[in-house]
């Protein structure tokens, strides 16, 4: 069996499972955020009754992220229905907007605050939530239907997926980041190659790779049409989780016999810097095909581009310079917000350096990685051309239908930010 | 799921995903309360690009301005259907506007997995491509139990693929109902 297989046999209290078979499995966590979560606990309250218990006070994890900074109103009720629900419920791990608690992307905070877990099953009401696969864990979205009967009873019907397994060898050049190569396997395979499977990551390039990368391969997996993103946990990752919890986990590992759907391997040393031009995540161009494209703003955010790496990659670029384009800054986490001050280049904090370089400093928080409200911080609004390290480019994404947004890494959207123009990183690293 | 659903058809292209479905500004509204879950209806593929509105014609928005429902009852569209994010909101929407079928290519797994489980729109798939052999305006009906889609416009009929097992929990009305009558939760 491949570890995807192995993990949902275990919550499903099998020896064995095989792709295709319908299983009920038990959901160690159920994460929601402030778009899906009141329409969760809707359903919750309609189907089990207005005095109903969540079925684990300790599983549930509310984070509200998607629409924070903003006046709209039907936006700001959806917190307090969140706040509401938490208190009646006493759930200890809701992160409240206004407060200390107050995190920002669901995906990141789940890291963060140690709920993704080798071995374990997580589901959330959000496409993205195939991050925390990065783990060595199966986690998946769902939708509110599913969440509210999760939230009731901790259990979840689902299909085994086949496995699609992508080795990257050789080890990564400077030049390239997470995004590049998973752009790369999203242009090989299509934006449906993956639907209803599993994408497992593997090869030394993945294992040299810093956790919170990791977490962007997996992200992407659902851009593919992916059920999961998965790699096989290693010390890296039991560190990582042990500095932020004390809850035991069991990692599980993937037979040597196990069969998989696809079996690919990259060489990163041949590879180059990618893009994905408008309107699909799929629609792949070397940098160097698309280099000169003016662009009238860069966007450094979200949960696969708003990570301290990618501010770090950034800032090797911008160190020093000023862009000629309007660039956004968004940290993913509040966490990550105050490491842009405490991380240093060349003895300068990062947000020094983005400050002098004249970008523009956001909240942590979504933003106008999915558009949002109209007085979201980052959002377009007419024919903008942006350059983004977010992960989804279909129209209207980041808010106006005019607007064309390219997806590229932190270094490519830094080297193209100075220049006003597409730009391949490696003619600005020096 | 009726057992025959008429009405006219809504044909867009191929990765038609949630954002063009129902745009992220949008999902503020209460899906629950009465008033506003109406504008959920009136939003409904709000953001498909002008062109691709209707097919072949393009321009002709799903629900006219300043309505709450759609004329059109069956959305017929190319592959991989519902990509991008998990919102529920999506089939949701389609419902509320008064679809009560899709017919696509493909479909992206959340999207599909959401119309059945909340018992919103049958998403049934294509064998072939349907988007050049439908106009939007065409009458269609959909025999949901023999899969059968049949254009009265043209007179052409077309044999879908089979629901599999998802055909009772949309005749159930949704996964709560499948999963009472299955036991697995106090009716
Ligand atoms: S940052 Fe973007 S992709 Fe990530 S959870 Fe928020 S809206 Fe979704």
């Amino acid at each position: 069996m491949t570890i995807t297989e192995k993990i949902l046999a275990r919550h499903a209290g099998r020896d064995r499972v095989a792709p295709g078979d319908n299983l009920w499995v038990e959901v160690d966590v159920l994460m929601t955020h402030d778009v899906c979560g009141p329409p969760t606990i809707d359903i919750f309250k309609r189907e089990f009754g207005a005095r109903a218990r969540v079925w684990d006070r300790e599983k549930v994890v509310i984070i509200p992220d998607h629409y924070i900074f903003t006046k709209n109103h039907h936006a700001r009720r959806n917190v307090e229905a969140l706040r509401a629900f938490a208190a009646e419920q006493e759930l200890p791990h809701y992160y409240d907007v206004g407060t200390e608690r107050y995190k920002g992307v669901c995906h990141m905070a789940l890291a963060e605050e140690g709920f993704d877990r080798p071995g374990s099953l997580l589901v959330g009401t959000d496409s993205h939530t195939c991050t925390s696969g990065a783990f060595g864990m199966f986690s998946t979205g769902i939708g509110n239907t599913d969440a509210a009967l999760v939230m009731g009873t901790g259990k979840l019907w689902l299909k085994v997926p086949e496995t699609m397994k992508f080795v990257f060898e050789g080890s990564l050049p400077p030049y390239l980041t997470a995004k590049d190569l998973i752009l790369t396997v999203i242009g090989d395979i299509g934006c449906d190659g993956a639907t209803y499977r599993a994408l497992e990551f593997d090869g030394e390039a993945v294992y040299d790779l810093p956790v919170h990368e990791r977490m962007t391969l997996t992200n992407m997996a659902i851009e593919a049409g992916g059920k999961s993103g998965i790699i096989a946990p290693d010390r890296k990752i039991f560190d990582y989780v042990r500095a932020r919890t004390d809850a035991p986990f069991e990692p599980v590992y993937g037979d040597p016999d196990a069969r998989y759907h696809t079996f690919r391997v990259y060489d990163v040393t041949t590879m180059e810097p990618v893009v994905a031009r408008p309107h699909s995540p799929d629609n792949r161009a070397a940098v160097s095909e698309v280099a000169g494209v003016r662009i009238d703003r860069a966007y450094i955010g979200s949960c696969t581009g708003g990570k301290l790496e990618d501010f770090e990659a950034a800032a090797r670029l911008l160190k020093g310079r000023e862009v000629a384009v309007d660039t956004y800054v968004v940290p993913a986490t509040t966490h990550i917000a105050r490491q842009l001050h405490t991380t240093r280049i060349d003895g300068a904090p990062l947000y020094d350096v983005f400050e002098r370089a004249g970008c523009k400093i956001g909240k942590a928080g979504c933003a106008a990685c999915l558009g949002g409200p109209v007085d979201t911080f980052g959002r377009t609004h007419g024919a903008e051309v942006v350059l983004s390290t977010t992960n989804r480019n279909f129209p209207g994404r980041m808010g106006s239908k005019q607007a064309s947004v390219y997806l590229a890494s932190p270094l490519t959207v830094a080297a193209s930010a100075l220049s006003g123009a597409i730009t391949d990183p490696r003619e600005a690293l020096v | 799921m009726e057992a025959l659903i008429k009405g006219p058809a809504y044909v867009v292209g191929d990765a038609v995903d949630t954002d063009q479905i129902i745009p992220a500004q949008h999902l503020v509204y209460s899906l629950s309360d009465p008033e506003e879950r109406r504008y959920y209806g009136r939003y409904a593929l709000g953001g498909v690009p002008p062109e691709g509105q209707g097919l072949p014609y393009g321009r002709r928005p799903f629900t006219p301005p300043d309505a709450f429902t759609s004329p059109y009852r069956i959305v017929v569209a190319g592959s991989n259907f519902g990509c991008g994010s998990s919102r529920e909101h999506a089939p949701f929407a389609l419902a509320e506007a008064g679809c009560a079928a899709v017919v696509a290519e493909s479909y992206a797994r959340i999207f599909y997995r959401n119309a059945v489980g909340g018992g919103f729109v049958a998403p049934f798939e294509s064998a072939g491509r349907l988007v050049a052999r439908i106009r939007t305006g065409d009458a269609l009906v959909l025999d949901t139990r023999a899969g059968v889609l049949t254009n009265e416009t043209t007179g052409e009929t077309f044999l879908l693929k089979p629901l599999g097992d998802v055909a009772d929990i949309l005749r159930a009305g949704g996964i709560f109902n499948y999963a009472r009558r299955a036991g697995l939760i106090p009716a």
